[in-house]
């Protein structure tokens, strides 16, 4: 795109001043007049029947104003559940949160009762001694265990454990797998556990009676989302409601659901007329916070003599935690992700999804992909052993290659537009990560280490991930008489750097200075429709709506400027905040000049020919996703005493299209990698047989922290997308999806003189001990 | 309301004298009581360190500390980095060039912790860096941009020396 003057420059970032000073505003920096706080009480067993809630006592202590349980708010409910659930054909049943637990608690951490208090102290002293009688309930921990037909029931009420249960599949898997001259079969167990966004979850909410509004501050990565759902749970009118998003400390995916808290905090403040806060802690975080959890896949992968694979059939639990939070979208991520990178004649998966009496489950950045790639990459180097075939070489038969491309794969996304990887060149993205992390010469570090005592490991592993979920994000761009652009959108910002990103594409049509745009994202009454932020998708939806409305403000300021000033517009350009005669600058106006001359004043006509007003509104459709590619490719050395893994080296090489501001790009991958890392090593959202959570602390639960995490050498290609105007792909979960596949087939070659092989992620230091002391003792 | 306890001490040069609840640990007063928003809560058990604040120079977990062991002492929190309202440390400023934040919620504990560090250490390695910050957690950067950071501000804080 020649000739652009911000666009692909990487710019400082508008979000970083005020951040950096300390002057952020994050919701639990906000104070409302009168404020009061709120704790919740939350079942301390994984299944249970309530008998009794006794709040006396808590009502005694000086300062509690109220203790809600779902009883108090249903008069004030129109619906009473959460209804959130994605569509599919593939549910076996419905199971919506209620609004706070009814009669039946089904998971450690779920909420049963809002306290409200004059300070968060009180409310917690409060809610510790709201008694609660139980009778408690076998649970449904072990998601394998869920599916069987002699399964304890994890909810009471329902028929069993089966949430939903579909197939994907295309081609001829029966034949194929019948005339296979070699047939590998793998069981692989792979878990990943929470967000963990630094800044945990949080609600404000008020009644303004002046306004009969109700406000909602919230932590999330979806203001209108959450308005919606507040609408349909307190039936009120459409324009009674607002959510305003303020600074948000990370999403990485749960932060999209609406929770039980929200409605309890709405519903607290609207009861009580006062301002009520909510935030969340970090053990609530543990246990009431949606996470991604255990999936059990057994797959198997037919190929002929040569590698070249003929087919992959297999089936997958997936542990759907005890409610419906976001629907099938996780497991079928995965499912469908699997054979993406290359040509697979025909794909047969089995997929059950299991409820269990554990928090419900939602993507956490990857969503699901992450799982489906570590067991394609699996496979291949399975395949590459059994068969003595070089790693690469078997990936170099079988990747689709790019004068393929546009390449339609036999599968459709979850809302039926068929799967076509766009563009890309996954061989030469390959091959680029393969000699930046040296893979030819290898062999003979690994030798020399060797001879050292050392276990040196090389893995990499190919992705594909689509983004840019549509099917729009609604952007408007206007100037307003000061002369200072404002830019609107449903977007939601939380450290993805969407403001720079959108005042990037604005400015580049607009004077190109990004000091004089302010940009509102995630406020419900700034645009009437939004859908957030998820699925690396804002970048593509919000980028390329505030492309069209940019240019077309700018057609129309370069209009009515011509007009005013008696020349011809092609011979007028914008500058800062001016427009002038190119080369002729005397002969200007400000742009809040122009369009104050389209602002209208009472008795005057406008300019003729110009509707009022200087600004625009568009959204960009798009149904079909953009596929982004990658090669990760690690050399690792394993401490064969302590398990231990430490990164020699760790590249990444993928192609995200065009970039807007490849300092954020970078960024963006590399906080993924580290997120991929700390799923291949460290991660692990533990529960024992009776479901109740063994990891609730960050001792506990081991987030990556900097001496870990290795530097990483990246590789940009940049093949843009032919489905949106800016050619761009989404990037923030680039970095997460391929990261354990790489990681885990790097710790088996380093490990290969010990013969032992690995079928799971996270592979943490102790299991990778026991595993050589079995193979020692075998 | 618990019992309460008479405090005096200065936060970023400015001296305050406050009734406090003696169980209030130290960033709730000085996010609820001083206004001070900048220290943010990331765990409220010691260990993701976006918390971190100087005490006396030295860096401390204000959500480990009650606000009555702060009396008579001399804070430092993110609000009181920058020389002025118009100019950001070296430290800041290095943190915006080499993107060291996206969500910028653990940025607080970072810049207080790299702080009293660089002053330690004026010449770090990557490897001490890192080591540095490994009581911080980042959830969006991968460290790298921190750590390049860091690495930035130290050469600029030495030049500002004549080092």
């Amino acid at each position: 795109m020649s000739g652009w003057k911000v666009f692909g420059s990487r710019e400082q970032r508008l979000e970083d001043p005020s951040l950096l000073r300390g002057v952020g505003r994050f919701l639990d920096d906000i104070q409302v007049s009168g404020m009061l706080h709120a704790a919740f009480v939350r079942s301390p067993h994984s299944h249970a029947r309530i008998l009794h809630i006794d709040s006396n006592s808590a009502l005694t202590i000086e300062g509690v104003r109220a203790v809600y349980t779902l009883d108090d708010l249903r008069p004030y409910l129109n619906n009473e559940r959460l209804v959130v659930g994605l569509p599919s054909p593939s549910y076996k049943q419905e199971l919506d949160r209620p609004a706070l637990a009814d009669k039946e608690v089904v998971y450690v951490g779920e909420p049963i009762a809002i306290v409200v208090a004059e300070s968060r102290y009180l409310a917690e002293d409060a809610a510790a001694i709201v008694n609660i009688e139980y009778e408690i309930l076998p649970a449904v921990s072990d998601c394998r265990l869920a599916v069987e037909k002699s399964s304890i029931l994890a909810h009471t009420q329902s028929p069993h454990n089966i949430l939903a249960q579909f197939d994907m599949r295309y081609g001829e898997v029966e034949s194929a797998f019948n005339n296979a001259p070699y047939i590998f079969k793998e069981n692989i167990w792979q878990h990943r556990g929470g967000s963990h966004s630094i800044e945990c979850r949080g609600a404000i909410s008020f009644y303004e009676p002046t306004e009969d509004l109700v406000t909602l501050y919230s932590a999330t990565q979806s203001a209108h989302t959450a308005k919606n759902i507040l609408i349909d749970m307190l039936g009120f009118d459409e324009n009674k409601v607002r959510v305003i998003i303020p600074d948000v400390g990370g999403g990485f995916g749960p932060k999209l659901v609406f929770y039980q808290e929200d409605i309890s905090v709405v519903l607290a403040a609207m009861i009580l007329g006062k301002p009520v806060k909510w935030v969340e802690d970090r053990r609530e975080h543990f246990i009431s916070t949606t996470q991604e959890r255990d999936q059990f896949w057994e797959v198997e992968i037919a190929v002929d003599r040569e590698g070249q694979i003929l087919g992959l059939r297999g089936s997958m639990v997936h542990d759907h935690g005890a409610y419906t939070a976001r629907g099938i979208n996780l497991a079928f991520n995965s499912a469908l992700i699997v054979s993406l990178p290359y040509k697979v004649p025909c794909y047969f998966l089995e997929v059950l999804l299991a409820v269990t009496n554990k928090v419900p489950v939602t993507p956490v950045r990857g969503a699901g992909h992450p799982q489906g790639i570590f067991v394609m990459e699996r496979l291949l180097d399975r395949v590459a052993r059994e068969l003595g075939i070089d790693r690469a070489d078997i990936r170099r038969k079988n990747l689709i290659k790019s004068d393929q491309m546009p390449f339609k794969k036999e599968l459709e996304t979850r809302g039926g537009s068929p799967v076509i990887l766009d563009s890309g060149d996954y061989l030469s993205c390959m091959e680029q990560a393969l000699e930046k992390v040296g893979y030819r010469d290898f062999s003979v570090r690994k030798e020399k280490a060797l001879k050292d005592g050392k276990y040196v490991g090389l893995g990499f592993a190919n992705y594909v991930k689509g983004t840019g979920r549509g099917p729009f994000e609604t952007v408007k761009v206007k100037v307003g008489n000061s002369g200072k652009i404002s830019v609107y959108s449903g977007a939601a910002a939380m450290g993805q750097s969407t403001r720079t990103m959108l005042s990037q594409i604005v400015a580049e049509f607009l004077g190109g200075d990004l000091e004089n745009i302010n940009v509102i994202t995630g406020d419900s009454s700034a645009v009437p429709i939004g859908i957030g932020g998820s699925a690396s998708r804002q970048t593509v939806t919000a980028g390329s709506s505030a492309l069209l409305a940019a240019k077309e403000v700018r057609n129309k300021l370069l209009k009515v400027a011509a007009t005013l000033l008696e020349v011809s517009e092609k011979d007028l350009e914008i500058k800062g905040r001016q427009i002038n005669v190119k080369g002729v600058t005397e002969i200007k106006m400000d742009i809040g000049e122009v369009a104050h001359a389209v602002a209208g004043t009472p008795g005057y006509a406008l300019p003729p020919g110009f509707e009022p007003g200087m600004e625009s509104t568009k959204n960009f459709i798009v149904d079909d996703l953009t596929f982004v590619n990658g090669t990760v490719a690690v050399e690792v050395e394993v401490d064969i005493e302590t398990g231990k893994v430490c990164f020699r080296n760790y590249i990444i090489v993928h192609d995200c299209g065009a970039m807007i501001n490849p300092m954020i790009v970078d960024g963006q991958v590399i906080g993924g990698t580290a997120h991929g890392i700390g799923n291949a090593l460290f991660e692990w959202m533990g529960y024992d047989e009776d479901a109740q959570p063994i990891t609730t602390n960050f001792a506990e639960y081991l987030l990556l922290n900097a001496p870990e995490m290795p530097h990483v050498t990246l590789g940009h290609m940049e093949s843009p997308t032919p489905l949106n105007p800016l050619g761009v792909k989404g990037v923030g979960e680039c970095g997460v999806v391929a990261a354990p596949a790489a990681i885990i087939s790097a710790v088996e070659n380093a490990l290969s003189p010990f013969g032992v092989y690995f079928d799971q992620a996270p592979l943490r230091p102790m299991e990778i001990v026991k595993k050589l002391v079995n193979s020692i003792s075998d | 309301m618990g019992e309460t306890r008479k405090i005096s001490l200065t936060v970023n040069g400015k001296s305050y004298e406050e009734d406090v609840e003696v169980r209030f640990h130290l960033a709730d007063f000085l996010r609820q009581k001083l206004g001070l928003t900048g220290t943010h809560l990331g765990c409220e058990h010691g260990v993701c360190g976006a918390c971190t604040i100087l005490m006396n120079g030295k860096s401390v977990r204000s959500c480990l500390m009650l606000a009555v062991q702060a009396d008579g002492q001399e804070l430092t929190t993110i609000e009181g980095i920058a020389p002025s309202e118009d100019e950001m440390h070296p430290l800041q400023e290095a943190f915006r060039d080499n993107h060291g934040l996206q969500c910028g919620f653990c940025t607080p504990g970072m810049l207080t912790t790299l702080l009293e560090f660089l002053e330690d250490n004026p010449d770090p390695t990557e490897e001490e860096v890192r080591i540095a910050i490994s009581g911080n957690l980042c959830r969006c950067t991968g460290y790298q941009g921190i750590v390049a950071a860091a690495l930035d501000a130290a050469q600029r804080l030495r030049e500002a020396k004549g080092v």
